[in-house]
């Protein structure tokens, strides 16, 4: 077997296995803990016949790996359970929510990472002159600034003081993908600033770091252009590094989506979990706990995969 | 020593939340849930910053949230810094089995966003302040727990570390007489990072309604209370953005100062 082929093999495993313990210390995650679960959902008032239907509900009396197996038997057929709070299936409320999560974060990412690249190589372009200390000053404010209030900031400067858009994304199957897109406009903002400044940084260190190599210098003496020497040469052997970055950028939307959904109180997931952890709506939080932690292990191995990929020694094996 | 101005102006800000945080009933003008005017009043002459959502002075609140976000952040760092690099230490003198045992365990932990496993944990926990610390606290402490655990590696195969296991020290001196000091640079100039994030980390959670509790303040928590004034153009939820955004940043001046300074004594990075 080529060694490509075994690695891949080894990284997929390698993930469904962290999948497989994630699932694990999510469900410990929420009866690890002391005191009794069925009580801090019901509060101090409850009585005791209440007490004794919820835990029966939540399957409480059973010894707890036969819920977990329970619980994973579940989710591997496609049934996350039913909601605590409205008695709801979880999976059919979950389905059209998760779409408006991906459409949401597929725009994001569509719009963040060739802007992130392109910013990237004009900072190493012009290294330590005015554009670089510009987008670097912009990069370190954006980084200081929690995702929430990046939110509230561009919602009362374009949204309530320029009316460019509307200040709730609200979004529904009737509409056109036009009206879609103008509705989601101030929240795919948000996102593109809160990722763009990681990888922009992240790509002008790829790029300067290949910058030192000595073909470079070959290239440079050879009298091309500051741009075509990044272009030609630095910027496909950054590739690698580059993609990894935008990958794990990517993971890293799966934490800003949460919040920037509350925020312009979209509809989609993080929405939906955020509103049952105060809830405490514990098979609700569980089921996107899960699905969130799924995503992003899936990102950070399709990253892997990738480095592996774009690495020409692997490739063409002797 | 010269300290650069742009660390002098990070130290001096920093300073500055950090003494209104501990004097915070000295300064503030007013009572904390003191209700003392209209709801959303401008900036006036009695109230710098205005009113909130239900009367009480902003900028009151904000002294009083800014106590209470840099309280728990402080707090939450410590026992990250402690818990973190004790264990990181202790992994990289042991080595073999414990050493990956606890390795893969951050592994695994790391492998979640820290945002949605504290989501799932607050689901079930009732939330208190000792609570959010808790869970702050250890989640972050994976971090520093590779970090410590990378330099410690380090450190370890030094000569000065094989004299003194020759000489018969135990783990204890090992651990807190010959790695501690020569890793502190580097764990320090993290401190600062690891501070912001959790400012960053407990004002999303009380933005979330699942951090501190009202009527307490905190800067997340004032966001909360004030964003439906955001619609009508009252751009009082925007000021803990102001409040952050110059903490977070001074603290990274203030940081990128200490890793300068100790680097350049040793003559490279760590």
């Amino acid at each position: 077997m080529p060694p490509i082929v075994k690695l891949l093999a080894q990284r997929i495993a390698l993930g469904l296995l962290l999948l497989f313990l994630v699932s694990i210390l999510i469900f410990v995650g929420t009866i690890i803990l002391p005191g009794d679960v069925a009580q801090s959902i019901l509060g101090q008032s409850a009585t005791p016949e209440a007490l004794a239907n919820l835990r029966r509900d939540l399957g409480l009396n059973d010894p707890p790996v036969a819920r977990y197996f329970a619980w994973l038997g579940g989710i591997l057929q496609g049934d996350l359970g039913t909601a605590l709070t409205s008695g709801q299936d979880i999976a059919t409320a979950i389905g059209s929510r998760f779409s408006n999560t991906l459409f949401l974060a597929f725009w994001a990412a569509i719009i963040s990472v060739p802007l992130a690249i392109l910013l990237g190589l004009v900072a190493v372009r012009y290294k330590d002159r005015w554009p670089d200390k510009l987008i670097s000053g912009v990069t370190l404010a954006s980084i200081s600034i929690p995702e929430f209030l990046i939110g509230y900031v561009v919602m009362y400067v374009i949204g309530v003081k320029l009316r460019w858009f509307p200040s709730v994304a609200m979004i529904n199957d009737s509409m056109s993908l036009g009206e879609k897109l103008s509705a989601i406009a101030m929240p795919v903002m948000v996102l593109t600033l809160v990722v763009l400044a990681h990888m922009m940084r992240m790509t002008r260190a790829a790029i300067l770091n290949v910058m030192q190599s000595a073909y470079i210098e070959t290239a440079e003496l050879k009298g091309l252009s500051g741009f075509q020497v990044i272009y030609r040469h630095a910027f496909p052997n950054a590739v690698a590094p580059i993609v990894n970055v935008v990958m794990l950028n990517l993971a890293y939307l799966v934490v800003g989506v949460v919040v920037v959904e509350v925020v312009f109180v979209y509809p989609g997931m993080g929405q939906y979990l955020v509103d049952h952890v105060s809830k405490r709506d514990v098979p609700v939080v569980q089921a996107c706990g899960l699905i969130f932690a799924g995503v992003y292990i899936l990102l950070n191995m399709v990253a892997d995969i990738v480095s592996i990929l774009s690495n020409p020694r692997l490739r063409h094996p002797k | 020593m010269r300290i650069p101005f742009a660390a002098a102006v990070g130290l001096s800000f920093t300073a500055v939340y950090f003494l209104a945080a501990i004097f915070a009933p000295l300064i503030a003008p007013y009572g904390m849930a003191e209700i003392v005017g209209d709801v959303w009043e401008p900036s006036s002459a009695e109230h710098l910053l205005g009113t909130d959502n239900i009367g009480r002075d902003l900028l009151s609140r904000m002294i009083y949230g800014g106590r209470t976000t840099i309280f728990i952040a402080t707090v939450a760092t410590i026992l990250s810094f402690v818990t973190g690099s004790t264990l990181g230490f202790l992994a990289a003198v042991l080595g073999g089995w414990a050493d990956q045992a606890l390795s893969r365990f951050v592994d695994l932990l790391m492998s979640i966003p820290s945002l949605i496993f504290a989501l799932v944990v607050l689901s079930v926990m009732p939330v208190t302040t000792g609570v959010l610390i808790l869970v702050m606290g250890l989640l972050d402490s994976t971090r520093v727990f590779r970090l410590a655990r990378a330099v410690a590696v380090d450190i370890n195969v030094m000569d000065y570390v094989e004299a003194a296991k020759l000489r018969g020290e135990g783990r204890g001196w090992i651990i807190f007489r010959e790695i501690l000091p020569n890793a502190l640079s580097p764990l320090v100039a993290e401190l600062g990072l690891r501070f912001i994030f959790m400012v960053l980390f407990v004002s999303t959670l009380s933005f979330l309604g699942l951090g501190v509790q009202p009527p307490l303040a905190d800067w997340g928590g004032i966001v909360k209370e004030n964003k439906d004034g955001i619609v009508y153009g009252i751009g009082a939820a925007l000021w803990p953005a102001v409040a952050i955004a110059t903490l977070a940043i001074s603290v990274n001046l203030v940081a990128d100062w200490v890793l300068n300074r100790t680097t350049s004594l040793k003559g490279g990075r760590g």
